[in-house]
């Protein structure tokens, strides 16, 4: 599988990216070299071994349903860029 | 112009059902509603770096539970995913949700409609955290968001496409929601948006398998709103099919003032969420023993109650559809007939007087004082001609009031029936004696005389007075 530039171009947009034509051309390049080198994986028998979606060999980690103190409103928006009434301030997404 | 004999509407309902934990799905913060702004929040659930989400326990068995309750096979293995968006009610810029491998899958609920039952398949049940809410300002220039609801734990229920009509889509949405009440996973209030409905709708024409292109409903806030829009949204694509064009996919966001949808232009982009097993959490493997011990805790359900009460207390199909729609009326019902053994009386002061009430208040029955007691020892009450029909209402109005058993507020308020001879007598005499006209009416063959006289005995005696002693007594005092 190689990656294109419109697959660059598809992915920046989605992570909200703006790539100049250069950087374009360089991360297709990049990307490639990396899904290259990924890919001498291909070259293990994974006949009959189940997908692994996690690493570790725990399950049901899980908490009881209790509250625990939250934080208060100033913490919680000390690292706004911008704030109103409490609340988070951002430009206005239209849907 | 839509007509049902040209197309058949094809509607599929995606579901999202908050469930009522303590605290949100992967942290200690209160879940509860209507808290100030940004008070619930965290580094867990504001998505600050390095932090680590661990799952309530309470969110996974309310989930298998409502899957259970919704005929679905709970998994053995289920995992969480992300899916991943840019929007500003996200803080992560990712949701947790599931993808593959979620809680449950093929289920089915029974709904009816104009009294014929039709099964919609369930396609699956999953569960995830929910975002933020937004608010615009600045003439639409800015939004301010609240993180409280963020991570507060949800169930995202998808039907089959079985649903043919809008009122089938209503009579499904309020299935689900009676089922799940009576789970108590949820509060379910599409008002409070603890219910909140998706709908996909296509045209086909009758008889072509193939369905038609379909569009996705947003935004619609009650069950009315969602009859409404799927009304409509029938019409606007009858309309273009009519006039040889196609449907667009795309999403359309319901205008509950205008009753019209309209098309959300900025979700033309075709998504692509990137789902990928979210490495912060460990699978869940659901054992045997676990679905049982879930299993165990689901109670009775509204269609299995509905045939008890036909058939054990030979209720009218109706009175009971109408009784088992709430579990707490059910409750309330059931605790009556423990006073008395009349269940048609108990069904009809619950689907009359009480209902009444309520509805014309715009209250719920956790909002009125009386019990299933009291409902019941006052029919015995009543049976026994201690107090007669008219005194009952009285005593009823009390008891939705005070919560006072009817056996107390009858002797507090002095409204025993009289039905002792004399004391009734005294009072026939007297109305006799007052009213000669309507005597000499009745002994002159006007037989609706006795009506008017009965009434003021009835008045004279506020109420009280035992009115078919007082009939009996005034016709043998007439025909002396």
């Amino acid at each position: 599988m190689s990656i294109t530039l419109k697959d660059v171009e598809h992915v920046a947009k989605l992570a909200r990216l703006e790539l100049t034509e250069q950087e374009k051309e360089q991360f297709t390049g990049q990307l490639n070299a990396i899904l290259k080198y990924a890919e001498k994986l291909n070259q293990l028998d994974t006949e009959g071994i189940e997908p692994t979606s996690h690493v570790l060999p725990v399950t049901n980690v899980m908490r009881e349903d209790e509250n625990r103190e939250s934080v208060s409103n100033e913490t919680a928006l000390k690292n706004a860029p911008d704030e109103e009434d409490g609340q988070f301030k951002v430009p206005a997404v239209l849907e | 112009m839509f007509e049902a004999n040209k197309y058949e509407t094809v509607v599929g309902l995606e579901v999202h059902v908050e469930l009522h934990t303590k605290s949100k799905i992967f942290c200690g913060c209160s879940t509860s509603f209507g808290a100030p702004p940004n008070t619930h929040t965290c580094p867990i659930c504001l998505g600050h770096p390095g932090v680590l989400p661990v799952l309530n326990k309470q969110a996974v068995e309310y989930a298998m539970k409502a899957a259970m309750a919704l005929n679905c096979t709970v998994a053995d293995v289920s995992k969480f995913d992300r899916k991943n968006y840019f929007y500003p009610d996200s803080p992560k810029a990712y949701q947790i949700s599931q993808y593959d491998q979620p809680i449950g899958e093929n289920g089915y609920i029974d709904i009816e409609v104009n009294g014929q039952t039709k099964r919609i398949g369930i396609t699956r049940l999953h569960l995830e955290e929910d975002a933020g809410k937004l608010s615009h300002v600045d003439g639409g220039y800015a939004s301010l968001v609240d993180f409280n609801r963020v991570g507060t734990p949800l169930v995202e229920i998808v039907s089959e496409p079985d649903i043919r009509t809008p009122e089938e889509a209503k009579a499904y949405l309020e299935k689900l929601r009676a089922i799940m009440l009576y789970c108590d996973v949820s509060d379910v209030k599409m008002e409070e948006g603890s219910m909140r409905c998706d709908a996909n709708i296509s045209l086909r024409p009758y008889g072509q398998e193939k369905f038609g292109i379909r569009a996705e409903l947003k935004n619609m806030n009650s069950f009315r709103g969602v009859v409404r829009g799927l009304e409509y949204e029938q019409m606007r694509q009858a309309d273009i099919l009519d006039g040889g064009g196609v449907v667009v996919q795309e999403t359309r966001r319901f205008d509950d003032t205008q009753g019209k949808t309209f098309s959300m232009r900025g979700k033309e982009e075709a998504h692509d969420y990137r789902y990928f097993p979210d490495p912060d959490l460990v699978v869940m493997h659901i054992d045997a023993e676990w679905k049982e011990r879930v299993r165990a805790s689901i109670p009775e359900l509204p269609g299995a109650r509905k045939a008890r009460y036909t058939s054990d207390y030979g209720l009218p199909a109706y009175d009971a559809e109408v009784i088992t729609t709430s579990k707490k009326l059910a409750d309330f019902f059931e605790e009556s007939l423990q006073y008395t053994k009349d269940a048609k009386q108990v069904s009809n002061w619950i689907m009359g007087e009480l209902l009444g009430y309520l509805n014309a208040n715009n209250l719920e029955l956790d909002d009125v004082k009386i019990t299933g007691q009291g409902l019941g020892e006052m029919i015995g009450l009543l049976e026994k001609g201690t107090i007669n029909g008219k005194i009952a209402k009285t005593v009823f109005k009390s008891m939705l009031e005070s919560g006072k058993l009817p056996q107390q507020i009858v002797e507090e308020q002095g409204l025993v029936q009289i039905s002792d001879e004399g004391a009734v007598k005294a009072i026939v005499d007297e109305i006799v004696g007052a009213n000669p006209q309507s005597v000499a009416d009745f002994k002159a063959g006007k037989d609706k005389a006795i009506g008017f006289l009965v009434g003021q005995v009835m008045k004279a005696s506020k109420g009280k007075a035992n009115p078919a002693l007082a009939n009996k007594l005034l016709l043998e005092r007439l025909s002396q």
